[in-house]
């Protein structure tokens, strides 16, 4: 076997005892509360060389006695390399990186141009686990490396001589695995990996009053960049998503195994979508996955951590991507021993971020994601914009030629809503609903029925 | 087009009377310029419909960088006649793996790939592949430089076409049991990797199915004038590039194993060449083949 480092993480959600067994995290970008993506996980990759730091969440809803996570991780690690992570800080990288939407207000036709730009942006999540045991795991030729409670977390480093004794140790123990999972285990044992096995200790949690589930985060030292989400998709009531945040020192992260594809972005679109931000999100997400065959890889933001524009939330401060681990900073921070003043949210940091958006399933991503790291500073964000027509009073030949405008541009507007959502043209026309200014949509008519009329 | 495809047969069409040397050479065209179409194609799919990262502007400041250099190392070396052909290839190479954030060091990409072949020559003939060693040069030299493997996706109808466009090149060419040699050995490792690991097929397919790796087996590998003289020479290199591909990849964990196995590998060739001898490569043409003249490109 080869002295592996491989990289951690990845994905497999054992239910103890559950009714339902889940997929590893839940994500939701909500406006209002409304669920945006479901089954859906968040992962923070931090690296930089070869070492990263990696943090887990998910919004497990459940009882969390019911609630176990399995993932394979290149070595032991010791308690000093796992700690709980921070949830609002995911929460926050989200609303920094999600898709957004603009507003632009036209002028008076009659009088020069000046614009005023906001937006808005989406919402989101959380995480889980569980606790732990070690009997007959020695005649199984199970190795229980490691055992400690991290917050209110119970963990235990396993491995194993072969994947049929873990998993007769991990059921026998109370986790319900899913079918075919001995020989994706068996697959990452060959491969040299250990197993990260997490439940929650309830009387932990309920020492610590926390009353969901905090992210798992863990550094370690690897030359491999990737993510395991085999395991996950065997646990997986059909598709999963995942979302990717990637923070790292040169540029832009893509996967090198499957194609990573930008989001459509600045595009112009009916007004009415500000109201429907959530479901146009989800609605495009959705068509552009099927537009790939669900076998890309979708960059919805690349950004230098220092700034946003327009900023869909303010970029984390150094201490929070230090929480995050961004170690980098921690390091340049204490060589420097400088007593800074306050942080301040968007200076200069030396840190990029890369949101990665995936929806998969075993067929369609067979094998784990690989990742790389290139040196593509270029900005990029899903933007997606909103113009609303003047309302106002307009008397001169310039309005009038305005109004003839607003109507080719409703027209372009709902072509472009529509291609890149697929919701049916007339069902968006309608949601338009006349023009203002003129009557009605541009006459679409064949040129010889306006000529002869009906 | 009346070409020629290997000094093999070129030598003896030297010395035939001329209606002869027409007649017989029209029947063949230069592999290169179906390689010159190919890649063109490609890198005109490219940006149209996978939205490569190359500005056009990019792609046009590397072609024009590799030709000018072409036209200048032509000159210098004492070879009066330009020729444009492999400059283009290589140029167009550059263009769909090459990505950089500046045009300088695409430009220099371009300059580099073409001076390696009047630069870096073993008993006269190159040692890489010129995209190859501009690639792989620039990695190590530069920052700013990377390759995207990913790009091409894995649509099987994509590949299938990509090989077989290939695969007239490299029939033509002559030179097909490098590819045929390389695709055995390298899907026989990942093929029994996964059986080894009890992964399902699938894993090994997808890896298979990789544009990138269609790319290199059909269009980089398969270079004539860089692969080995004689076949046996040729099998043992594409095993070794094989080998060395899996190494970087399963057991260094880097990308672009393919790039850097063939850029190592190409460095063992003289020696290859020189415990297995066999003829010398050539693009001749009949207009423009010259007794004692020695690697056109």
């Amino acid at each position: 076997m080869k002295p592996m480092a491989i990289l951690v993480a990845a994905m497999l959600i054992v239910a103890l005892a559950a009714p339902t067994v889940l997929a590893f995290c839940g994500f939701y970008v909500a406006k209002a509360d409304s669920k945006l993506f479901n089954h859906a996980s968040q992962v923070v990759l931090v690296r930089h060389e070869n070492k990263t730091v990696i943090t887990m969440a998910n919004d497990f809803k459940g009882d969390p006695k019911e609630f176990a996570i399995v993932v394979p991780v290149p070595t032991v690690l010791e308690k000093g390399q796992i700690r709980v992570g921070d949830r609002a800080l995911i929460e926050h990288l989200d609303a920094y990186s999600a898709p957004r939407l603009v507003e632009y207000f036209d002028d008076d036709p009659c009088r020069p141009v000046a614009r005023y730009d906001f937006l808005q942006a989406a919402r989101q999540r959380a995480m889980v686990l569980q606790e732990t045991m070690a009997e007959r795991a020695r005649s199984l030729g199970v190795t229980i490396e490691a055992q400690y409670t991290v917050g209110e977390y119970d963990i235990l480093i396993l491995s194993a001589r072969e994947s049929a004794g873990l998993e007769t140790w991990l059921r026998d123990s109370g986790y319900r695995l899913p079918a075919g999972a001995s020989s994706v285990l068996g697959s990452y044992l060959k491969q040299g990996m250990k197993f990260f096995v997490a439940r929650v200790n309830l009387k932990e949690q309920g020492r610590l009053g926390f009353t969901y589930l905090r992210p798992l985060q863990m550094a370690f030292d690897s030359p491999k960049f990737m993510l395991p989400i085999r395991l996950g998709t065997l646990n997986a009531d059909g598709y999963q998503e995942l979302f990717v945040y990637a923070l790292t020192r040169k540029g832009r992260v893509e996967t090198t195994n499957y194609r990573t594809v930008r989001l459509p972005t600045g595009t112009d679109l009916p007004v009415y979508v500000k109201d429907e931000f959530p479901q146009f999100y989800r609605a495009m997400f959705a068509e552009q996955v099927k537009r790939e065959s669900m076998r890309a890889v979708f960059l919805e933001y690349a950004w230098d951590m220092g700034w946003c524009d327009p900023c869909a939330a303010d970029p984390l401060s150094p201490e929070e991507l230090r929480k995050l681990g961004v170690f980098w900073l921690a390091e340049s921070e204490s060589g420097s021993a400088v007593n800074r003043p306050r942080s301040r949210p968007g200076g200069p940091v030396d840190v990029f971020l890369t949101r990665l958006h995936v929806r998969y399933d075993a067929t369609s991503f067979p094998e784990d994601l690989v990742f790389q790291e290139t040196a593509d500073r270029a900005n990029f964000q899903g933007r997606y914009i909103l113009r609303h027509p003047w309302k106002g009073e307009a008397k001169c030949e310039a309005a009038e030629r305005y109004r003839q405008a607003l109507r080719i541009r409703a027209e372009r507007e709902a072509a472009n809503l529509s291609s890149l959502t697929g919701w049916p043209i007339e069902d968006v026309r309608r949601k338009i609903g006349p023009v203002s200014g003129g009557e009605g949509r541009p006459d679409d008519r064949a040129w010889w029925q306006k000529l002869f009329g009906e | 087009m009346n070409r020629l495809a290997s000094v093999e047969t070129a030598a003896p069409f030297a010395a035939a009377p001329a209606g002869l040397h027409t007649a017989l050479a029209v029947r063949r065209w230069d592999p290169r310029l179906y390689q010159i179409a190919t890649l063109a194609g490609l890198l005109g799919y490219g940006l149209g419909w996978l939205d490569l990262e190359i500005q056009p502007q990019t792609a046009l400041a590397i072609l024009a960088s590799a030709l000018a250099t072409q036209l200048a190392c032509a000159r210098l070396a004492g070879r009066g006649r330009f020729d444009p052909r492999s400059a283009l290839i290589s140029g167009l190479s550059l263009c769909l793996l090459l990505r950089t954030g500046s045009l300088s060091l695409a430009m220099l990409a371009a300059v580099v790939a073409i001076a390696s072949k009047f630069t870096v020559r073993i008993r006269g003939k190159h040692v890489f592949n010129p995209t190859n060693f501009a690639l792989v040069a620039m990695m190590l030299a530069a920052q700013d430089v990377w390759v995207s493997p990913g790009q091409w996706g894995s649509g099987i109808v994509f590949a299938f076409l990509l090989a077989a466009a290939g695969g007239l090149v490299v029939n033509r060419a002559a030179r097909a049991d490098v590819t045929v040699a390389f695709l055995a050995c390298y899907s026989g490792l990942l093929v029994g990797r996964s059986l080894w690991l009890g992964e399902p097929l699938a894993i090994p397919m997808h890896r298979l199915e990789n544009g990138a790796l269609i790319l290199f087996s059909f269009f980089m590998i398969s270079d004539p004038r860089t692969t080995p003289d004689s076949r046996l020479g040729r099998l043992l290199f594409a095993a070794f590039v094989a080998l060395g591909a899996y190494t970087v990849q399963f057991w260094l964990f880097r990308t672009n194993g393919l790039l850097w196995s063939l850029a190592l590998c190409s460095l063992g060739v003289p020696l290859i060449d020189r415990l297995l001898p066999g003829p010398r490569y050539r693009w001749t043409t009949v207009e423009t083949f010259r007794p004692g003249e020695r690697n056109l490109v």
